[in-house]
């Protein structure tokens, strides 16, 4: 009745995907760690490659796949590198999907093209300094004066946000008040090198160090009112739909970080001797090792479930829910047993598994924090 | 410009691969198959000919029927079509029978330029190229590690140990191609899509004209008698520096001719 076996199409984009993530990804990952670098070169031949128009029809340059193609590219490069992964996740789900769902054909003629190609990147402004699960509490306004929106805000943890390819951000704003009181949100994009609009220097991140994170303000900026995304006072709907959506490729690429760890500790299990013998030989080391495959194979169940029920037009809320939460937690679990085996060189940066484990932790805080994930199933449960 | 570019399937070399224990040939059942690296770069050549000289790229394959695999990969990075040549009667064959079947289904096609990899991971015998051009009659350019085409005009940097050598050629010719020519692409989504739609021809040796006995094990002119693990590595050479170690390990390099 159901099988899990990927079509000829999606296996041949993974081994495409395994393969590039293998011989460009990896080599050069460690050193735009280490320097907090973003790698211009890595995304620039994906954008060759087509990824970032995975998901997106030919007319708009894209590739003309699904939602579930950007996964498993997703979990691909997540498996040696979350830094590029987060960067294309964000760059579609976030960044190009608003304008492709809910923009005006003007602004997708106008957008698509330079993000889908990968030339561009664009980011999503919904968290402030202030309100981040409750993003509903947005504080930045855009108050419309004649044919303009006037932005006064700030926003939080952007990534692609301050890129020198970045072009855009969209961001969520109070456009007024709703008849019973509460915030009208509107989403609104906001052109890079708009005056006004700054971009703060690059936080000191935990883990996704090679990634683009920005604290941004907008001061009396500036925008056309033909900027608005969608229709005013879709905000709030709009982002949920982004969100939900987005989990799942959350989930994709937090399995594949949490195969990485599995990939890395079978080849160091092989490789590192103690008291005469390979590791691999205790029955420690094996089991460690069996758990993080299990928990592994679990959680791209939980995503390709998802995933299918999104493209077959049914409703995924919860099980998008339940793979981000599972994803999530179970990659900082493995992260954490991959580090176990790698003893004392699982401490050391240059270790894959280090970073994996300093990668992992945000996966159960963005784009939705696993409380978030757990009121979502909780009250699709009716409770 | 019409191009044929010349696709083997082969054992991953990255993974362990072995002889059949009755006759000796490569194992292809029990091995992770991929396309020859090799013929990647022969790929890219020929689509970057073509995105700037238009014409049709043709990928040829012959292998058994496993091969076509590694034919639809090939597709998914860009050429048009291909050509398959599957025959049980070809297994075993030598590479002198296997550039048979080549230059017959290359006659068939009429291209302007053959491209294949400089060699195979398996057999690494470097010599199809030179013996399809011998057959076919035309110019082989060998080891490149750049080509030029100007109109009917190719020029090769033909890669050596010393050095290169720069060739040239009329069409209709062969080149083979280094790993240091290009950077291959990665096939996109859409190249995969479209690669199912592709025509791919197969062909039997009765459709080239190919009596099975030219071929194959028993028409091959060379066989493997005897095959062995490859000994393990000796203990090396230790340079202990007494004031003269740079010497000594110059005289090492040289004496193993890598300097
Ligand atoms: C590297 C990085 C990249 C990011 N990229 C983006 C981006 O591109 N765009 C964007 O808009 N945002 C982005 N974010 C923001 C991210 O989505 C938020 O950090 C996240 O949603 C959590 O919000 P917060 O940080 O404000 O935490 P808070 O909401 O303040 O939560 C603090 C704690 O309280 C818990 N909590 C909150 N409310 C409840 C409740 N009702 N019940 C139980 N527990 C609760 C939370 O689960 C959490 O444990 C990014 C963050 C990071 C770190």
């Amino acid at each position: 009745m159901i099988s899990f076996e990927l079509d000829e199409e999606h296996a041949a984009l993974r081994d495409s995907v395994r393969q590039f993530a293998r011989d460009v990804v990896a080599p050069v990952a460690f050193e735009h760690y280490e320097q907090h670098s973003f790698p211009y070169e890595v995304i620039r031949q994906m954008g060759k490659m087509g990824l970032f128009g995975l998901p997106f029809p030919e007319e708009y340059g894209g590739m003309g796949g699904d939602y579930f193609a950007l996964c498993i590219a997703l979990e691909e490069l997540a498996r040696v590198d979350s830094s590029v992964a987060i960067t294309l996740e964000a760059a579609i789900s976030l960044g190009a999907m608003p304008v492709y769902r809910f923009g005006t054909p003007e602004q997708k003629a106008t957008w698509l093209p330079r993000l889908t190609s990968g030339e561009a990147l664009a980011g999503f402004g919904l968290t402030e300094p202030g309100f981040g699960s409750d993003a509903g509490g947005t504080q930045t306004r855009a108050l419309l004066d004649g044919d303009e929106w006037v932005i006064n805000g700030s926003k939080a943890f952007i990534t692609n946000s301050g890129t020198d390819i970045t072009a855009f951000v969209t961001v969520t704003a109070r456009t007024g008040t709703r008849p019973d009181g509460t915030p009208e949100l509107s989403t609104i994009i906001v052109p890079n090198g708009t005056p006004g609009f700054t971009v703060a220097p690059g936080y000191s991140k935990v883990g996704w160090c090679a990634s683009d994170t920005h604290e941004l303000h907008f001061d009396d900026v500036r925008v056309p009112a033909a900027n608005l995304l969608g229709e005013r006072g879709r905000g709030f709907a709009q982002f949920l739909r982004i969100l939900d959506e987005g989990r799942i490729a959350i989930a994709a690429l937090a399995t594949g970080l949490a195969q990485g760890c599995v990939d890395e500790s079978i080849a160091y299990a092989h490789q590192r001797h103690a008291f005469g013998q390979p590791i691999g030989n205790f029955q420690a080391i094996q089991f460690k090792i069996a758990d993080m495959e299990a928990r592994a194979h679990t959680a791209r169940l939980a995503y390709y479930d998802a995933a299918a029920r999104m493209l077959a037009g049914t409703d995924f809320k919860r099980q998008a829910a339940i793979a981000k939460l599972h994803a999530s937690e179970i990659a900082v679990t493995n992260a954490r047993e991959a580090t176990q085996v790698h003893g004392g060189y699982g401490f050391m940066n240059e270790t894959p598994v280090a970073r994996f484990w300093r990668d992992a932790k945000i996966l159960e805080i963005g784009e939705g924090t696993s409380e978030v994930q757990r009121m979502i199933i909780a009250r699709d449960l009716g409770v | 410009m019409n191009i044929v570019v010349l696709v083997k399937q082969v054992p991953d070399s990255g993974s362990e691969r072995g002889l059949s224990a009755d006759d000796k040939t490569v194992d292809r059942g029990s091995a992770n198959n991929v396309i020859n690296e090799m013929d990647e770069y022969a790929i890219e050549e020929a689509l970057k000919i073509q995105e700037a000289h238009g014409g049709e790229v043709t990928v040829l394959t012959v292998g058994p029927q496993q091969a076509a695999e590694s034919i639809r990969k090939a597709l998914s990075m860009g050429p048009d079509k291909a050509m398959h040549v599957v025959d049980d009667a070809l297994h075993g064959s030598c590479a002198l029978a296997t550039s048979k079947v080549l230059a017959a289904a290359i006659g068939r096609l009429s291209p302007d330029l053959v491209i294949s990899g400089a060699e195979s991971t398996d057999g690494r015998v470097q010599v199809i190229p030179h013996m399809i051009a011998e057959r076919l009659g035309i110019a082989a350019l060998t080891g490149a590690r750049k080509l030029v085409v100007d109109g009917a005009t190719l020029t090769v940097e033909r890669q050596t140990d010393e050095g290169y050598e720069v060739v040239t050629a009329a069409t209709p010719a062969v080149v083979s191609v280094w790993d240091t020519i290009n950077e291959p692409r990665y096939p996109s989504f859409k190249g995969i899509m479209a690669a199912k739609k592709k025509p791919v021809e197969t062909l039997s040796l009765a459709d080239l004209g190919i009596a099975a006995d030219e071929v194959g094990l028993s028409g091959a002119s060379s066989a493997v008698v005897e095959a062995g693990k490859r000994p393990p590595r000796q203990g090396g050479t230790k340079v202990t520096d007494e004031g003269d170690g740079g010497v000594k390990l110059v005289e090492f390099l040289a004496s193993e001719k890598f300097v």
